[in-house]
């Protein structure tokens, strides 16, 4: 696979390595009255779509970024890349 | 039909002409006790198991395509027991039993050949987790050995012990472990579930689930509404696309794994082999094909086949154990989509939906474990209790935090 | 004399001979031959035996779909098995044998199961050799094993080697037949880059097979001439002897480069290479496949594809036989016949299925309308054809032609489904091709010459590539055909799969058993499970089951095809990535002097690491670990620790960030000061420990062990990048930039005062334990110095820039001289590391919580970190959890053993009454026993009870008794020092 870094370009997916769901960013509060229920969702649960999967890849042969990957998980077609940084204060993460 | 060589011998002398059907291929009644979803190894285990230990017969196997489509007809067909932790060796080692008593049990050769699995030891520390998951399987009744690299020497001399970048330091052998003709066991369980009354339907997709007030009451599929008073989700690849329609979120990600079979060749490998400093597992089938695989691409996928990058590692791994398979050429490559869960290890299980059960999250290694899943989900779905080998393999286990990791790699499942 | 068979004509050079053998026999050929071809030539009609009744085989095909003359190549370790004599180039010196027979070709043994074939249909195993259980491993399956398999490997190490590479492109052109070089023209005129990629080591396709002509000269005349224009061309590359195997996703594609097969030697060379292409889009014009027609006994040598016999003639200046019939049921096949008569070979019949007019005049031949071949005679060789109609033609060899199958086989790779086309009567690629592919000629279903030539230049168009030039003009010959599949009134065996001695009768078996769906079929049968993949056998036997079923071929199923598209060597997919060169190595930075100074060395991840510095009259690496433990608790030694990962960490939240990735507090951490953190994967899991030292306000140095350093770095980003993407702070990997030791014993302070310049402090009270700072060494060169300890002794760690690693080794020794100084390795580091109780590996295994290794306390609940929610669920805080603690054995002189479990005096050994397991255990020499730390239910309450360790893999169990972790002293009085 090729994925778009939107830094660097067209790479080979094998410079990158996998992390898994999108939603890994939306990290919850720990002080949250769920917060036991919150995390094992967080942790254990999985959309798993057939179908456009937003999942984080790492440049770990690069820069070092991590990268949202908009991929269809039945023909592997990426449709979009973003940095994940942007994706995550886009999302509403900060400090 | 009662298959026997005197059978054989009987049909040959008469042209053959006398066999019958291995199965009926049955139109959907409107009703059923128990509808199984996915004819693969465990579905038709399942209904197997039900027919013949709880003499439940009422029972359908609803499958998509064509039985044993799915991952029990493109694994890598080894059997064994080798597991470290208390959730999971004693289930592993009733499934080797039974897989030891399957053919005469029911009626078909599945070729299961107790050739051996050897796990090769590069490093001290490999060593101790092999002592301890070795004692492990002692504790539950399985057989384990430590060879050491001198016996292994002896015994398997094309491997390279004297150029090696990780040194075979030893291995440990189960011996009862080996191979079994994957498609057979699929074919054997259905022709000895249908034999039972079970109805095996084929081309038959399941597109809902009629769910009333927490209840599950029966499926829609493309072949018109069916109803049960249970039905058992059985379609491990499939089990987050299935699950899906029934409004749940599973602790599980769908991943290929990639296998790949040589061109046929004079015997050259006793048993099954598994390096244990990069990615690659062999066997040589009764065919003469090397058949092996590595790991998992790594990335979610339903699409049943992978990428170069895995390919290539997987050479190189057999490369590095035994570089005399050189020249023996790649014939076929073919993926798989595993049920990869959160800690590695699968669920047999109720959901939270009365009615409906789940069976699914083997990872890469659900096929050895066919005789053990279809026997225990039996169990659970015929006596709502689960099997006593199979108590860990709940779905509420992570938020007990009650883990069955048996790699210790957390809940990524890409790493299990 | 020998060349029987050779006739005119042909692209070979004929002013070369060359010589060769095959099972012993010399036989001579040329330059531009195969080895079937040469074979031919030669007169050897029988070449290999059928993988299931032994049946005696021929050449079958001109090409790589060739089911049946599969030979082993070469001798000693460069013994190749299961080859297609077709595809193998002839070189001088080849040595070739048959294969799969007991005893000699002619007369192989195993030809018995020939005769027991009735009892050996479809399936037969399935049903049989269930009785005794353990006559299954022990004689039936050996039997059939030795008896099944083809070719054998030598056994020795494959003595060439193998490389990879790269390539990019603009478009890549998956066959240079004439559809293939009309794209690769097309586009190469346009400016933009091409591969041109070709099995054949002469590119032409079919081009050199035929007597057709393009622009008025002969067809291989023509290709030869465009593929000179391509080969002028810069942005053109041309790969012969390149097969395109694999379509893999967003424009990759897998190829094998095959340099050195078609040499008697590779001279050092690779042999072939791996190549991944990577194309913008690709153009697949791969051509199509002959199919034959089932028949009684098709399968003896001498029944040959039609194509592939006047390719014989037409390329090779081969006749195939000296008699040769046409057996067809299209026009095609009427090529063939005229081919032969016009290179003088008698063609005595052309019989077509077909009651219809002849196709053209073939001089001599009678032509049989309305007719079909039913049975053949010669067991080693064909004799005799019968037909329906019982008339008897003696030949040697019967051209066949069912139609021809497009190669569709790459557009399948990412799953797409062929279409059927009425029309060929065959499968043409479908819509859902790979993105970024076309296809053209013969395997888009353009079956003539014209329309082939015609294709390649507008699907190369389509793609925006257009060439101004004219189109070469050719005819179209004609193709018509009415598809026969078998010929049904055939009473004897009729083969669909011969390699793999499939028949017709098997797959009516099949349908009978229930066995319908393709799937199925293939399984059930094994058809199309061989070397050709079912090539020429898959769509004829598709064809019987759809007679059966009564359904249409399209309705009964199609067959994908998987990569790859022929056999690729596991060496060329491994590459140069073998042997030693398997992973690379990486090595410390005090690697040279440990190799001087008798360092033994052992791989940990990639590194290579000392394990131990053997001296003169040790006997055994017992003796060298015990001396480095004595002399470093006694005075001093030095060990390279630089595989720690480490991670410099600095800015202004760097404090924050800190306390938010290590369960324990970093916030309150002074500058000047080190601390032990311990991490935990966010499912509460302990995941990784080290220390982290706070070097100013803003900057702060981590390390990782060296099994995580890359993992713990990957997630600190994902923390940094994902979870707090405004916190300011940044990470850099330093591992390989710093040289790092540890100097520990009694004497390391007074060895680091000769290093360390005098302007630093080192009195415990300046540099306390846990301190840390910036010094400089040997007279100004800049260095890190933390107080740490992992031996439990009075200890430092000491960091130079990698570069003067190696020299730093050097001084160090040489300033400890006075000390009697020891390096140790990793052996030792062990042992005191298991002296002291530290958990390292073995017990941060990814399955222990910081609660089962005592450091429960450490995860803070006054703060969020990695892990803390769900560290806090109920069954990891049982109470009965397991807990690391420390063991001895009751018999000072047993040594324990890591991977024991423990079970209760008088308890049964079994798994209800596991209560934990010993994960390491070492020879103390300190204490001059054997000592071990393991995890034990409720362990640090069961201080001082005797329990058995119990190791069944072993046969052994010994008493052991529980103690604290810590064998050394306990207080930490040393380390303090």
């Amino acid at each position: 696979m090729i994925i778009h870094h939107p830094l660097l370009g067209p790479r080979d997916a094998a410079e990158f390595v996998y992390l898994g769901d999108a939603a890994l960013i939306d990290r919850p509060d720990w002080q949250a009255e769920n917060a036991a229920e919150a995390f094992h969702a967080y942790g254990y649960l999985r959309d798993n779509p057939a179908g456009v999967h937003q999942e984080l890849w790492y440049h770990e042969q690069g820069d070092r970024s991590w990268l949202v990957v908009t991929r269809n998980t039945v023909n592997h077609e990426i449709s979009r890349v973003e940095l994940a940084r942007d994706v995550a204060r886009a999302r509403g993460r900060g400090r | 039909m009662r298959y026997s060589a005197f059978k054989i011998f009987r049909e040959g002398l008469t042209g053959n002409k006398g066999w019958t059907p291995a199965w009926r291929d049955p139109e959907p009644k409107p009703e059923y006790d128990i509808v199984i979803i996915g004819g693969g190894g465990h579905g038709l285990a399942t209904a197997y198991y039900l027919a013949k230990e709880f003499g439940l017969r009422n029972v359908a196997v609803l499958e998509k395509g064509w039985i044993g489509s799915g991952n029990v007809g493109r694994n890598t067909t080894i059997i064994r027991s080798n597991y470290l932790l208390p959730g999971n060796e004693p289930f592993y080692e009733m499934s080797l039993k039974l897989w030891e008593g399957l053919e005469q049990d029911f009626n078909y050769n599945a070729m299961v050949s107790q050739r051996s699995i050897l796990n090769l030891i590069h490093s001290d520390a490999q060593r101790d987790a092999f002592v301890r998951r070795a004692n492990a399987m002692f504790l539950a009744g399985a057989d384990a050995e430590l060879a050491d690299a001198d016996q292994l020497r002896a015994e398997l001399p094309f491997l390279d012990f004297d150029n090696a970048r990780f040194p075979i330091k030893g291995g440990l052998f189960q011996r009862r472990g080996g191979t079994v003709r994957h498609d057979a066991v699929a074919w054997g369980y259905a022709r000895g579930a249908d034999a039972r009354g079970v109805d095996i339907i084929q081309n038959c997709e399941v597109t809902g689930f009629d769910i009333e007030n927490g209840k599950c009451r029966g499926v829609e599929t493309t072949r018109g509404a069916i109803r049960a008073r249970k039905v058992a989700v059985c379609v491990a690849g499939s089990s987050g696309r299935v699950m899906a329609l029934a409004g749940m979120r599973l602790p599980i990600e769908s991943h290929v794994l990639q296998a790949f079979v040589t061109e046929g060749l004079k015997p050259v490998l006793p048993g099954v082999i598994t390096f244990g400093a990069g990615h690659f597992y062999v066997s040589q089938s009764d065919k003469g094909g090397l058949v092996f695989g590595g790991d998992i691409d790594g990335y979610n996928s339903y699409a049943q086949r992978g990428n170069l990058p895995v390919v290539e590692d997987v050479a190189e791994g057999g490369m590095a154990i035994m570089p005399m398979i050189g020249r023996a050429r790649l014939l076929r490559n073919w993926g798989g989509i595993m049920d990869m869960s959160m800690d590695g290890s699968p669920f047999i299980d109720r959901t939270h939906i009365d009615g409906l059960y789940f069976n699914g999250g083997w990872c890469y290694g659900g096929f050895k474990a066919t005789p053990a899943s279809g026997m225990c989900y039996a169990h659970l779905l015929a006596r709502d209790a689960p099997h006593p080998v199979a108590t860990e393999m709940r779905l509420d286990r992570f938020a007990r935090g009650h883990l069955i990791d048996e790699k210790g790699m957390g809940n990524q499942p890409n790493l299990h | 004399m020998s060349q029987v068979n050779r006739i005119k004509g042909g692209l070979i050079d004929r002013s070369t001979e060359i010589s060769f053998s095959f099972n012993g026999k010399a036989m001579q050929g040329h330059p531009g031959d195969t080895l079937a071809s040469a074979l031919l030539a030669n007169g050897q009609r029988l070449v290999g035996r059928s993988f299931k009744y032994h049946r005696p085989r021929g050449i079958f095909t001109a090409g790589s779909e060739e089911p049946n003359a599969l030979v082993e190549l070469r001798k000693g370790a460069a013994q190749e098995p299961n080859t297609r004599a077709t595809v193998a180039e002839l070189f001088d010196g080849l040595e070739a044998r048959s294969q799969n027979h007991r005893g000699s070709l002619e007369f192989d043994l195993m030809a018995v199961t020939d005769l027991l074939s009735p009892f050996l249909s479809a399936g037969f195993y399935y049903k049989t050799f269930m009785w005794p259980r353990a006559f299954w491993e022990k004689l039936y399956e050996p039997a059939i094993r030795a008896s099944a398999g083809l070719g054998q490997l030598s056994m020795e190490e494959d003595p060439d080697c193998y490389d990879k590479g790269y390539l990019h492109c603009d478009l890549l052109v998956i066959g240079a037949g004439p559809a293939g070089l009309m794209a690769a023209r097309t586009a190469a005129r346009a400016g933009v880059r091409v591969i041109l990629a070709d099995e054949d080591f002469v590119m032409g396709g079919r081009l050199n097979a035929e007597t057709l002509e393009v622009d008025g000269m002969p067809g291989a005349d023509w290709a030869a001439t465009v593929v000179a224009e391509l080969a002028a061309m810069e942005n053109v590359r041309l790969m012969p002897r390149s097969t395109v195997y694999g379509a893999y996703d967003h424009g990759i594609y897998g190829m094998l480069e095959r340099c050195t097969d078609h040499l008697a030697f590779s001279g050092g060379k690779p042999r072939q290479v791996l190549w991944r292409v990577y194309s913008r889009h690709a153009v697949l014009a791969a051509g199509a496949t002959e199919r034959p027609i089932a028949f009684g006994n098709n399968d003896r040598p001498g029944v040959m594809l039609a194509g592939a016999v006047r390719a014989y003639a037409n390329r090779w200046g081969v006749a195939p036989g000296r008699r040769v019939a046409v057996f067809t049921n299209n026009d095609d096949g009427w090529r063939s016949a005229a081919d032969l008569v016009a290179k003088g070979v008698e063609v005595p019949a052309v019989i077509d299925t077909r009651d219809a007019p002849a196709v053209c005049d073939v001089h001599g031949a009678r032509h049989i309308r309305g007719a079909a071949v039913m049975d053949t005679k010669g067991r080693k060789g064909l004799r005799q054809i019968s037909l329906i109609d019982g008339q008897m033609i003696d030949v040697d060899c019967l051209a066949v032609s069912g139609g021809w199958n497009p190669n569709v086989h790459l557009t399948c790779h990412q799953r797409g489904r062929p279409e059927w086309r009425d029309d060929l009567a065959a499968f043409v690629p479908g819509r859902d091709l790979p993105p970024g592919m076309v296809v053209a000629g013969a395997a888009n279903g353009a079956m003539t010459l014209a329309a082939a030539l015609r294709d390649g230049v507008a699907v190369t168009e389509r793609l925006g590539y257009t060439d101004t030039g004219d189109l070469p003009r050719a005819e179209d010959e004609p193709r018509d055909g009415a598809p026969i599949w078998h010929v049904s009134q055939s009473r004897a065996r009729a083969w669909l799969d011969l390699q793999n001695d499939v028949t017709v009768k098997d797959v009516k078996q099949a349908h009978q058993e229930g066995f319908r769906s393709v799937e199925h079929l293939k399984r059930y049968t094994t058809l199309g499970m061989a070397t050709d993949q079912g090539k020429t056998a898959n769509i004829p036997a598709l064809a019987v089951m759809a007679e059966c079923t009564g359904k249409t071929i399209p309705e009964t199923g199609t067959t994908i095809f998987r990569p790859p598209y022929t056999p690729v060597p596991i060496g060329a997919l491994a590459g140069r990535a073998r042997g030693r060169d398997f992973r690379p190595y990486r090595l410390t930075p005090s690697h040279r002097w440990a190799e001087a100074n008798g360092a033994t060395f052992v791989e940990v991840g990639n590194w290579l690491r000392a394990q131990w510095f053997a001296r003169e009259g040790e006997q055994g690496w017992r003796d060298s670990v015990d001396r480095e433990v004595l002399m470093t608790r006694r005075s001093v030694g030095i060990c390279d620790v630089t595989t720690l990962g480490k991670i410099d960490i600095q800015g202004r939240d760097a404090g924050e960030f800190l306390n938010r990735v290590y369960c324990n507090g970093f916030a309150t951490l002074a500058v000047g000061r080190v601390r032990y953190g311990l991490m935990l994967r966010e499912d509460g899991i302990a995941y990784d420990d080290g220390t982290t030292a706070r070097m100013g306000e803003h900057h702060y140095v981590m390390t990782t062990t060296t099994a995580n350093a890359v993992t713990v770095f990957r997630r600190l980003e994902f923390a940094r990048q994902c979870l707090w993407p405004d916190l300011d702070v940044h990470l850099i990997s330093t591992t390989d930039g710093w040289a790092q030791f540890a100097v520990a014993g009694p004497n390391a302070r007074n060895l680091l005062r000769k290093v360390v310049d005098k302007a630093h402090d080192l009195s415990n009270e300046a540099f306390p334990f846990m301190g840390c700072g910036e010094v400089t060494v040997c007279g100004g060169m800049p260095a890190r110095l933390f107080r740490i300890s992992f031996s439990g002794e009075l200890a430092y760690e000491v960091a130079v820039p990698a570069r003067f690693g190696n020299a730093m080794m050097g001084v160090l020794m040489e300033a400890g001289r006075e000390f009697d100084a020891v390096p140790y390795g990793t052996e030792a580091l062990g042992v005191m590391r298991i002296e002291k109780g530290h958990a390292a590996g073995n017990e941060l295994n990814g399955q222990t919580t910081a609660h089962n290794l005592g450091m429960g306390r450490m995860v803070s609940r006054k703060k969020d970190c990695i892990g803390n929610v769900l560290s806090h669920r109920p069954e990891l805080l049982r109470e009965d959890a397991v807990k690391l603690v420390g063991f001895r054995p009751v018999n000072r002189d047993t040594g324990l053993i890591a991977g024991s479990h423990f079970i209760g005096q008088g308890d049964a050994v079994m798994m209800d009454n596991d209560q934990g397991w010993m994960s390491s255990v070492a020879y103390s020499p300190s204490l001059g026993h054997s000592i071990g730390l393991g995890f034990l239910k409720r362990g640090d309450a069961r201080l001082g009870e005797i329990l058995r360790a119990v190791s069944p893999v072993h046969g052994r169990e010994m008493e052991v008794e529980v103690v604290p972790a810590h064998f050394i002293d306990p207080e930490g009085e040393r380390l303090r020092g």
